[in-house]
């Protein structure tokens, strides 16, 4: 009981002070007030039968981080792949209700995928590289959406390469194949072939769930500094994760939200009972 | 009355007060019967395999020669003579029955592994396939005769065409299961991140799973060919043989599987040696083949 109490208070500390690190950033990136970028509307989710997500609601802010975490199992992952219609890969997989992004219900059938996929990325838990050149894996995007010169393509990979903090460790191994890489280094590989394409939405499941601690302190600098360009939402098991990189949290319980808020608010000072069990280890 | 003992896990007693261990001597000794049989039923394969590579090399070589591989057939009691359009013809059909049967076989497996997956029409497809595999090649054979050879709906003649036609579809559910397999083998979330950026579907498949299996479609799609190049059930029907050369796939057309079915069984000697001759080409080129499918496999998976 005593160890749980004190691993509890050592959490809760813990937390506490990732809440509470000053960090430019959280202020926004150009000091302005946040802007809705994608509202929710009486999202639900079905897995053949089985529904998934219950009548979700929410405003992502853009140009912020907004983690969602919750046990496993909860709809976490579903929430997030409904905004860039990846599930639409599954037939039994079916979302219904509205997901507005800039106004515009993505979800609609008249909303091209492809396009809606080159607006919102998409990071995963595992890396995965493309089974072709660190070069090709971030040209692959670039090439698919336009047609481009050889110079402004190498241009914009290096572009790419420096903004997912992965150019100066690969610029000499731009010929080797993406797989060749370490785990860190292919996640970041996979964050630049991403925001290659210039998204405005950036979905990252668990993207640190695989990688070794230093190669999450990388990623999570890594979003910090992304947060100036992108809207970025993160799933993340890990509490501590949730409080370092994020301005807003929602938590996920059962497939409804719980709570959602600024993170600090949600970590320091939660209104549901059920949000305080999770976040100070009580269930899940 | 004896009173029932009932066994509960609460009334459990240690484990070495109440069981007495098995014999070690019996363990061992099931152990070293079941690797006895083992290693014999593994000789027995080998020595099968050693035998029939060692005759056909040996009984083969001795009828390769310059003049066996660049010469006509001789009529019955004229020595001498060759195969060279028994290869010619082999390997026009097998290219063409390659042809034809690989790409087709490659979208059947796309078809079953990125469409279809489990939908009642993949599943009709998947089932066509095994039991097309299953299927006695000459049965092949006769279908293909009908359709082409035989009047009233065939030709009325035999053709290199139809012994293509009869090898293709050999290649196709070959070709479409293995590639399905492989294709299934490529993880989805490599899959979800193609799309994720944007990517049509189609050039998900070419672009990425294609490369991620590519290994193992190779493999499978040489395993198809040496598979054809031996038959020859399906071309008895078919493309038949012939003593000429191949001028035109659109008459009968030499093959080496037919000619030693022909010339193997024969009274003369020299006939006999040129069949063992044929047989060591076509081993040599199927073993190549495996080779050369094992070598790719081993290339990428380090």
């Amino acid at each position: 009981m005593i160890v749980d109490q004190l691993q509890d208070n050592a959490s809760q500390k813990s937390l506490r002070e990732a809440v509470d690190k000053p960090r430019a950033a959280t202020t926004a990136p150009s000091g302005q007030p946040p802007t809705v970028k994608i509202s929710v509307r009486s999202l639900n989710f079905y897995y053949g039968q089985h529904q998934a997500l219950f009548d979700n609601n929410i405003d992502i802010c853009g140009n912020r981080v907004t983690a969602v975490i919750g046990p496993s199992g909860c709809g976490k992952s579903t929430h997030l792949r409904a905004y860039n219609r990846i599930y639409q890969l599954y037939r039994e997989h079916r979302a219904e209700g509205q997901i507005l992004l800039d106004g515009k219900n993505l979800l609609d059938p008249s909303t091209d995928e492809l396009l809606l996929r080159k607006r919102v990325g998409m990071i995963f838990q595992k890396p995965t590289p493309f089974p072709m050149t660190v070069f090709d894996n971030v040209a692959y995007g670039l090439r698919l959406h336009n047609k481009i010169s050889k110079q402004e393509l190498s241009a914009r990979v290096e572009a790419a390469l420096q903004s997912a903090a992965l150019w100066d460790e690969v610029k000499n191994k731009l010929d080797k194949p993406g797989t060749a890489l370490s785990g860190g280094q292919q996640q970041r590989l996979c964050i630049a072939r991403a925001i290659a394409v210039e998204p405005d939405v950036l979905l990252m499941d668990e993207p640190c769930s695989a990688i070794d601690p230093v190669g999450t302190a990388r990623i999570e600098d890594l979003i910090d500094s992304l947060r100036a360009n992108f809207t970025i939402i993160i799933v993340t098991h890990n509490m501590q994760q949730a409080a370092r990189v994020s301005d807003f949290t929602a938590f996920f319980y059962q497939g409804k939200i719980v709570e959602y808020g600024p993170t600090k608010h949600i970590f320091t000072n939660p209104t549901q009972k059920q949000t305080e069990d999770y976040i100070t280890g009580r269930f899940g | 009355m004896a009173a029932t003992v009932t066994i509960s896990p609460q009334t459990l007693r240690p484990l070495a007060e109440t069981m007495r261990p098995r014999s070690m001597a019996w363990r061992r000794g099931v152990d070293l019967l079941v690797r006895v049989i083992a290693s014999l039923s593994a000789c027995v394969g080998l020595i099968a395999l050693t035998w029939i590579l060692l005759t056909v090399c040996i009984r083969g070589g001795a009828a390769i020669s310059w003049t066996f591989l660049t010469q006509l057939p001789t009529p019955p009691g004229v020595s001498g003579g060759g195969v060279s359009n028994a290869i010619v013809g082999t390997c026009l059909m097998t290219l063409l029955a390659g042809l034809a049967g690989i790409p087709l076989g490659l979208l059947a497996g796309v078809y079953l592994a990125e469409y279809g997956k489990n939908s009642a029409v993949a599943s009709a497809v998947r089932f066509a396939a095994n039991i097309l595999m299953g299927t006695p090649s000459i049965l092949i054979g006769v279908f293909i005769n009908v359709l082409l050879v035989s009047p009233p709906i065939g030709l009325g003649h035999y053709s290199g065409y139809a012994g293509a036609a009869a090898l293709a579809i050999i290649v196709l559910p070959v070709v479409a299961r293995t590639s399905e397999d492989m294709l299934r083998l490529v993880p989805d979330t490599l899959r979800e991140s193609a799309l994720a950026l944007g990517c049509p579907r189609w050039r998900m498949t070419l672009d990425i799973i294609f490369r991620a299996a590519r290994g193992g479609l190779l493999t499978g799609v040489i395993l198809a060919i040496a598979r054809v190049s031996g038959e020859t059930a399906p071309l008895l029907f078919t493309a038949l043989n012939s003593e000429y050369s191949v001028r035109s796939l659109d008459e009968q057309t030499a093959n080496l599987t037919v000619f030693i079915a022909n010339k193997g069984p024969s009274p003369y000697a020299d006939w006999q040696q040129m069949a063992w001759g044929a047989s060591l080409l076509i081993t040599l080129g199927v073993l190549s083949l495996i080779l050369i499918a094992r070598f790719t496999l081993r290339e990428r998976k380090s």
